[in-house]
């Protein structure tokens, strides 16, 4: 231990599992900007275009590798490399790389579809046994689901529900393998076992104590994986090429034994800076094999897969792993969070090129370094691979060592975790209160309208009254709250007897705080359709069933993404009693209800299953992305549009998260690129301190994707944000792709 | 007191310093033939704004200004044509502290500029053409009304961005570019800037959309690049000129 924890100002850190004092006491935060940063070294750059081929290749074809001759887990695959004699940091999921794993505890139907999608087969035997012998979460689930749970579902109320796929949005604290080794992890929890998890045999304790034992089982996997790659992780990592490894082996256990849909990395650059810090000083490293640990840290990032149906790739384009790394943001006692190896991270999108992985989210404050927003600001524009959010909000709830999962989730690393929960559909629900509760697209067996929500009273009128309609709506929220918090129970409850993340919550504390991460889509439809029956004349046009198949609208009327209260205030309303409709309903594990205002690229999805609303958006038509306003219909520029976006609530309300995404041209972010830079740091100081919670920034001109669509060969790495993660555009379906372009682009010059 | 407000675009970078929301007035009293925004030119239409209203939106931004240096800037349109209301908005705008630019070609009522100029922090202005004739031909108008205005300028010692369209083979030359500094080189001393923006083809849509021919259908989009060339240039010019300027004064306090 002694030499692992040389030089090491000494704490807390030290009589328990606490990685953030560690980092307050060692890290050494950076104020300066760019120039110090080192280009990618000879080694790197080989492993990179190995690396590079297979993913092109891998876009081009749409085929995919996939290891049918065992299923999951942290230790069931062989040692993988890429260029073993080039890699500096070892270890794929499989043994080799895009290769993919068959993870069958979520649902093996879904692993059926997947395989049938690609004509590959399981291996006979392994799969007989695992059906004739194995229950999955899925078959959990569906066995406790309510005949109401099931229509919710089929009519697409709810969507996207982790009732057939790995939950994720679990966070491991995968430093506390570098700082501590596995064998201190796993002598602290078998203490728990003996101390705080004593007690009575009851329910809630007997679920924990089997938990802690499957957690260090795990552990024991973990550290045999990393020695099927001649490393040991049983101790401290004595500098920092064994960090970034031993810290790596951590994720990658993850991965190896899960497939949630978001797999993020957490916060930790300062934690890793403290290491290459103290290499750089006693002449181990220099800037250029710091900044290789960095770049083949991340190499080894972009090539996590899962193996995944046509279906979900409808629903979540590109094949995203939300390998979300927090960076930045300011500690509690003002000092920045900001380190040089920061940079470093982002310093990869120069090194190895734009690309989505990993998920490069900024935690903005206001007091951040200048040189540090400059860059930012300035790989923006570069790459458009940056998303930003508001550690000034954050900060105050989760403290400074909180970690981001997937696009907008703030968790604090190590001691909570959350029940992802998708989300539903708020302009079905508004229509459901115009349509006496039937669905205004799904049939019966007979071709009748299908009843999904009971005691929503007919309309008295075709021209919509907007108290009338607001009454019925609200009796929709309220049975939607208690029939979303059920699901979420039911799916969450299987999921751990399931499919347990073992592995990520053996780097967990054993008691932890848990989120039920609930989320609405479609928030600037609902406000906008409001409006219109508030301040315009609207009139259902009635087919044969009495379904509303569409609206005639009379007259103007404020519309969301303009800055006008009129209208923002109503959206304001929806997500507030939505949010507070939730939390009168109790939870799985007491788990804390928080809401999103978040679609990933499922807003395309969603119009497709959703009838003609009030506003004049009509059937199939896409949603707006997260929080965004209505294509085309924010016509007093950018900022009046972020100014509405801004108003929604993040704590309380939506504190899982509000998403929002902005494309802009060039040359209306200014004339000179230094010009260019400061503006965009300025809209995001502007908009941050209005108390916004996200942006994406696109750079771009629409012709630009235009010509992508046209011609993929000519931009095979082309990568733009959408809502809450980035992707290649090449991968988004033809549907997403025109979605993406049609847009609001700000491009007044 | 109302203004008549063709549209607001709240991200402005472009016309002037730092983040500016830019209020688009309606009405024009010229024609100019590359004109990007015929839709603003008759002084019907658009929206109705109180100078409260008006305000109340831009102080919205408030916190964008501040943080980049930037403001509000009144385009259009030709905003002069509505001095009177912009003499009470910008009285607002100033009591709220808000840096205040009026980007202009310079047509207004005379009678205006003297309590309307001295509120202003900055005027982008832009200049058509060098000559008096092809002025004329160009935006329907002699050259006199502008001369005059920068002559008000220089009485009131108004801050000043000069901005040119140059459209190819109109003014795209380097003999051009000498003309024209010679129109504005004794009011070199107000210049912070001078732009040349090269002509494009962004607002050909609204042409069809109105029913309006394009005059200049025919003629391409300026190259970037030259663009770039001349304005270096031009802004070279404006460079000697100032620093001659400075030695004659350094010597004759040194007399």
């Amino acid at each position: 231990m002694s030499t692992a924890y040389e030089k090491f100002t000494t704490g807390s850190w030290n009589e328990t599992i606490n990685v953030r004092d560690f980092i307050q006491k060692n890290y050494k935060p950076y104020e300066g900007d760019e120039s110090f940063l080192a280009d990618i070294t000879a080694s790197s750059k080989t492993v990179w275009e190995s690396a590079e081929a297979l993913i092109t290749s891998e876009i081009k074809h749409g085929q995919v590798e996939i290891d049918t001759t065992i299923f999951s887990g942290i230790n069931n695959y062989k040692p993988g490399y890429i260029l073993k004699e080039e890699e500096k940091i070892f270890g794929l999921q499989t043994d080799k790389p895009l290769k993919r794993i068959v993870n069958p505890f979520g649902g093996y139907r879904m692993v059926e579809g997947s395989l049938d999608a690609y004509g590959a087969t399981m291996d006979e035997r392994l799969e007989a046994a695992f059906k004739g012998f194995r229950k999955t979460h899925n078959e959990g689930v569906f066995d406790a689901y309510t005949t109401e749970m099931m229509t919710a579902r089929t009519v697409g109320l709810l969507t996207g529900l982790p009732d057939a796929y790995g939950r994720g949005r679990i966070i491991g604290d995968y430093r506390r393998i570098a700082l501590y080794g596995i064998d201190y992890l796993y002598a602290q929890k078998q203490h728990d076992l003996v101390t705080v998890l004593k007690g009575a045999a009851v329910e809630e304790r007997i679920q924990l104590r089997e938990e802690v034992k499957m957690q260090l089982r795990a552990l024991l996997e973990i550290k045999a994986m990393a020695a099927s790659y001649g490393v040991d992780i049983s101790k401290p990592a004595k500098n920092a090429a064994e960090a970034v490894q031993f810290f790596y082996f951590g994720y990658l256990a993850a991965v190896k034994e899960n497939n949630g849909a978001a797999m993020s990395l957490g916060r930790n650059t300062a934690f890793l800076d403290i290491y290459i810090e103290r290499d750089l000083e006693s002449g181990i490293l220099t800037e250029e094999t710091a900044q290789e640990l960095i770049d083949q840290l991340v190499i080894k990032l972009r090539l996590v897969r899962h193996l995944r149906t046509p279906e979900y790739d409808e629903l979540f384009a590109g094949d995203p792993n939300w390998i979300t790394e927090a960076l930045g943001g300011m500690g509690q006692d003002g000092r920045t969070l900001v380190t040089k190896t920061t940079f470093r991270f982002l310093h990869t999108l120069t090194n190895l090129g734009a690309a989505p992985e990993p998920n490069m989210t900024v935690l903005w404050a206001e007091s951040l370094p200048e040189g540090f927003k400059k860059y930012c600001g300035k790989m923006s524009i570069a790459t458009g691979a940056i998303q930003y959010e508001n550690d000034d909000l954050m900060r105050p709830l989760y403290g400074d060592d909180y970690g981001i999962a997937c696009c907008v989730s703030a968790m604090e690393i190590g001691q909570a975790m959350q029940f992802f929960g998708a989300r539903a559909n708020l302009p079905k629900a508004l229509l459901y209160a115009i349509n006496g509760g039937y669905d205004e697209v799904k049939k019966d067996k007979n071709g009748k309208p299908v009843k999904v929500v009971d005691g929503i009273p007919a309309l008295k009128s075709d021209v919509l009254d907007y108290k009338e309609v607001m009454t019925n709506f609200s009796k929709v929220l309220d049975y939607l709250a208690g029939l979303y918090v059920d699901t979420m129970n039911t799916i969450h409850y299987m999921h751990d007897k399931y499919a347990y993340e073992a592995g990520q919550m053996a780097l967990h504390d054993s008691i932890v705080k848990r989120y039920m991460a609930f989320g609405v889509a479609g928030v600037s439809i609902i406000a906008d359709s409001k409006s219109a029956m508030k301040y315009a004349k609207v009139t259902a046009i009635r087919n044969e069933d009495g379904i509303a198949v569409d609206f005639d609208i009379e007259g103007d009327f404020p519309k969301f993404g303009n800055d006008d209260d009129a209208v923002d205030s109503l959206a304001i309303e929806a997500v507030t009693e939505f949010s507070n409709n939730l939390k009168m309903h109790p939870t799985y594990r007491g788990a804390l209800h928080s809401l999103s205002v978040l679609t990933i690229t499922s807003n395309v999805v969603y119009g497709k299953k959703t009838g003609s609303t009030p506003d004049g958006r009509k059937f199939g038509e896409p949603f707006a992305p997260g929080a965004n306003p209505m294509h085309g219909r924010d016509v007093n520029g950018a900022l009046a549009s972020l100014n509405s976006v801004a108003k929604l609530p993040y704590k309380d309300i939506c504190q899982d998260g509000i998403s929002n995404t902005f494309s802009i041209v060039p040359d209306a972010l200014g004339k000179e690129v230094d010009t260019r830079v400061n503006n965009l740091v300025s809209i995001m100081n502007g908009y941050f301190g209005n108390g916004a919670f996200h942006l994406n920034v696109n750079v771009f001109n629409r012709s630009l994707l235009i010509d992508a669509m046209a011609h993929p060969e000519k931009y095979p790495t082309l990568t733009i944000r959408v809502s809450g993660y980035a992707v290649h555009f090449n991968r988004l379906t033809e549907e997403q792709k025109r979605d993406v372009i049609s847009r609001t682009f700000h491009e007044r010059a | 007191m109302t203004g008549n407000i063709h549209s607001i675009e709240t991200m402005g970078l472009v016309d002037g310093p730092g983040i500016r929301t830019v209020v688009f007035l309606k009405g024009c009293p010229l024609k100019c033939a590359y004109c990007h925004n015929p839709d603003t030119q008759n002084c019907g239409g658009g929206k109705s704004y109180t100078v409260s209203e008006l305000v109340n939106f831009i102080k919205r931004y408030k916190r964008y200004y501040d943080v980049s240096g930037g403001g509000v800037t009144f385009s259009g349109g030709e905003p002069l044509l509505q001095s009177a209301f912009l003499i009470e908005a910008i009285k607002a705008l100033k009591a709220e502290g808000i840096h205040v630019a009026l980007d202009t070609s310079g047509y207004g009522d005379e009678s205006y500029y003297k309590a309307l100029l001295p509120l202003v922090d900055l005027v982008l202005l832009d200049i058509k053409h060098y000559d008096d004739l092809a002025h004329k031909k160009l935006v329907g108008k002699s050259m006199n009304g502008l001369l005059k205005f920068l002559s008000y300028l220089e009485e009131h010692k108004v801050k000043l961005w000069l901005r040119h369209v140059m459209v190819p083979g109109l003014t795209d030359s380097k003999e051009s570019m000498d003309q024209l500094f010679h129109h504005i080189e004794k009011y070199a001393k107000l210049v912070e800037k001078i732009e040349i923006l090269p002509y494009h083809k962004l607002g050909v849509e609204k042409y069809t959309q109105l029913g309006m021919v394009d005059p200049m259908a025919d003629i391409p989009e300026m190259d970037t690049e030259a663009a770039k060339f001349y304005e270096s240039y031009i802004r070279g010019l404006l460079e000697d000129s100032k620093s001659q300027d400075r030695k004659t004064i350094s010597r004759r306090s040194a007399v």
